[in-house]
């Protein structure tokens, strides 16, 4: 169990770094093995914040998180090792993860030596494979390849091929799909669902509420830095109670309903958070608001 | 009859030979339409927006004509392109917002722009307030930097300073992809506006999110490989495809509401061929799941239906 309590992040920002930006503030909440939880947010919400500090690339200023009960920010050494061999992220663009003058098959070499050195050369091969096949890629298609010939769909799904080499529990995807195109964002969409029923536990940062809702089981909405709505998926869509998100939901382009018809009124200029979340039914939370 | 493009070929020079980009298209914008470009990347929809208005050094122009409200364009010669420019086409490229200078303020930007088209400033003022309130912004953004507007506000800026002329065409290139699902709404509906208004005449709405163009497009263009797959009106795009690329790709976009437990979506197997050295005949035929022997052909793109344009062999029958 990953778990996030009143994690808060405040920026220093300015000069001397006076003034404090609050990233991200008291958020809490869970993620099971098996389980895909979406964290929604707009640009500057606060949402890759959250990932980073999972994967302990930053340190939260408030609140803890933990993994099974161990506070991450406090390991350090080989638990920190360990942490990561169970938890893994991959990020926006499969381009940029890539050494550009070296083959593809490099990324899996960087992670034998500190993380699987116990296997031998059979092993490892063997171990290669399977985690290849789990991600939909043919070895032979993609290995020994340079990154500019494949394509983005591919080098994506090699990322999340290294990170299932380890005993992964935990993924942190971190926008992984918006660089793909249409034709293949779908398959790595579709990779993740198969592999919550290997028992990992995705959190799916996102700002496509399409593909939230599609893959994830939980949905957490997070607003300038606050999750102002969170609950089962289908009731976070089909009952959004949150100003904030069904402004939100309004406003996604569909193929099967027109902007003009949307009934939702915008969101009011001055709507601010006035509370913590309140539980309005069986998995599913508000936050409450008000006007300034 | 605002544009009309006949079998336009524009290939890119490299070390390697010649990258088809953009391989025989032939297609009509009505005045006052709204045409959504759509595809992969690398299927030649920014090359297509880029040769209508400026080719760079790295492309080349093969052959076919650009007709604009009757006059054709000189498209391969760059310099008598410059009377055409920004008074009849605009173009707003991928991440113009990003490519306002950090160094001037918008308003002086904005005048130094229009004094390169031999445009006074002063006389232009009235209406760029006027118009820039119309897209909710005040008069003193033009005292401000680039660095001080949101993604948003930047996007509106450059919206009002390319149509500021009154373009016949306008070409807008991932105009919303960067900005987030709020603003994207807002930006997206001022390119309706702005037809309406008749700021522009006719506009090209090029990108990979067919749910936008659904929202503000009357047609929809699909291109895959270079080459034109099929043209019809939004929702006759959406809602009932003839191509099978148009329809796979529709296929594998999951809607709000759609759920991986319930409804599984699918992509399209393979991926987009080479365009150094495109195949004969039909360029989907290897991903297509209904190509037969006569794909080997290449189908034309032609009138399946009245106002619905194709280019399969099983769209045609």
């Amino acid at each position: 169990m990953l778990r996030l309590q009143d994690v808060t992040k405040v920026y220093k920002a300015g000069t001397f770094g006076r003034t404090h930006v609050p990233a991200v503030t008291e958020v809490s909440f869970d993620i099971a093995p098996g389980e895909v939880v979406s964290l929604i947010g707009e640009s500057g919400s606060g949402k890759t914040t959250v990932g980073r500090m999972i994967l302990g690339l930053t340190r939260p200023s408030a609140g803890a998180i933990t993994c099974d009960g161990v506070d991450v920010a406090s390991l350090q050494g080989r638990a920190l090792r360990r942490y990561y061999g169970a938890v893994q992220g991959v990020f926006q663009d499969p381009f940029s993860s890539y050494n550009p003058v070296f083959r593809v098959d490099r990324v899996f070499h960087m992670v034998r030596r500190p993380f699987l050195p116990e296997l031998d050369d059979t092993e490892w091969r063997d171990r290669l494979r399977r985690s290849l096949e789990a991600v939909g890629l043919e070895p032979d298609d993609v290995l020994g390849k340079y990154p500019h010939q494949l394509s983005g769909g591919q080098l994506q799904r090699l990322l999340i091929a290294r990170a299932l080499m380890l005993d992964l529990r935990f993924l942190v995807a971190d926008e992984i799909i918006s660089m793909l195109d249409a034709s293949t964002r779908i398959d790595v969409l579709n990779l993740l669902g198969d592999l919550r029923s290997r028992g990992l536990g995705v959190l799916f940062v996102t700002h496509d509420l399409a593909l939230g809702n599609y893959i994830s089981d939980r949905t957490i909405i997070l607003w300038r830095g606050r999750v102002v709505e969170v609950g089962a998926t289908p009731k976070v869509f089909g009952d959004p109670r949150h100003p904030y998100t069904r402004m939100l939901l309004s406003s996604v382009p569909q193929l099967s309903a027109k902007w003009e018809t949307s009934t939702v009124e915008p969101l009011e200029a001055g709507t601010e958070l006035a509370g913590p979340l309140q539980p309005i039914d069986d998995d599913h939370a508000v936050a409450a608001w008000g006007s300034r | 009859m605002s544009l009309a493009v006949d079998n336009l070929r524009v290939h890119y020079r490299t070390l390697r030979g010649d990258v088809k980009a953009l391989d025989g298209v032939s297609f009509t914008v009505a005045d006052g339409e709204i045409m959504g470009l759509a595809g992969e990347s690398g299927c030649g929809k920014t090359t297509l927006g880029k040769s209508l208005i400026r080719l760079d050094g790295r492309m080349r122009h093969v052959e076919g004509s650009v007709v604009l409200d009757g006059t054709e364009l000189p498209i391969a010669d760059d310099r008598a392109m410059n009377r055409y420019r920004f008074r009849e086409v605009s173009l707003i490229p991928q991440y113009a917002m990003s490519a306002l200078n950090p160094t001037r303020k918008i308003g002086k930007l904005i005048g130094e722009l229009l004094a390169a088209r031999g445009e006074s400033y002063d006389d232009r003022f009235p209406e760029l307030t006027r118009r820039l309130s119309l897209v909710g912004l005040d008069e003193d953004v033009l005292e401000r930097f680039p660095i001080e507007l949101s993604g948003g506000m930047k996007q509106r800026v450059v919206m009002v300073l390319s149509t500021l002329l009154d373009p016949s065409l306008l070409i807008a290139d991932e105009l919303t992809s960067a900005l987030d699902v709020s603003t994207q709404k807002a930006v997206a509906e001022l390119l309706v506006e702005f037809r309406d208004r008749e700021f522009v005449r006719s506009t090209i709405v090029i990108t990979h999110d067919l749910a936008v163009l659904y929202q503000v497009a009357d047609t929809i263009l699909v291109m895959y490989a270079g080459k034109l797959v099929e043209k019809a009106s939004a929702e006759e795009i959406t809602t009932s495809p003839v191509h099978p690329y148009t329809q796979l790709l529709i296929a594998s976009m999951p809607e709000v509401g759609t759920r991986f437990a319930d409804e599984r979506r699918t992509g399209i197997p393979g991926r987009p061929p080479s365009l150094l050295r495109p195949p004969t005949g039909c360029r989907f035929r290897a991903r297509c799941p209904l190509a037969f022997s006569k794909c080997a052909e290449e189908p034309p793109f032609v009138e399946v239906a009245p106002r619905r344009y194709a280019a399969c062999w099983k769209a045609a029958a």
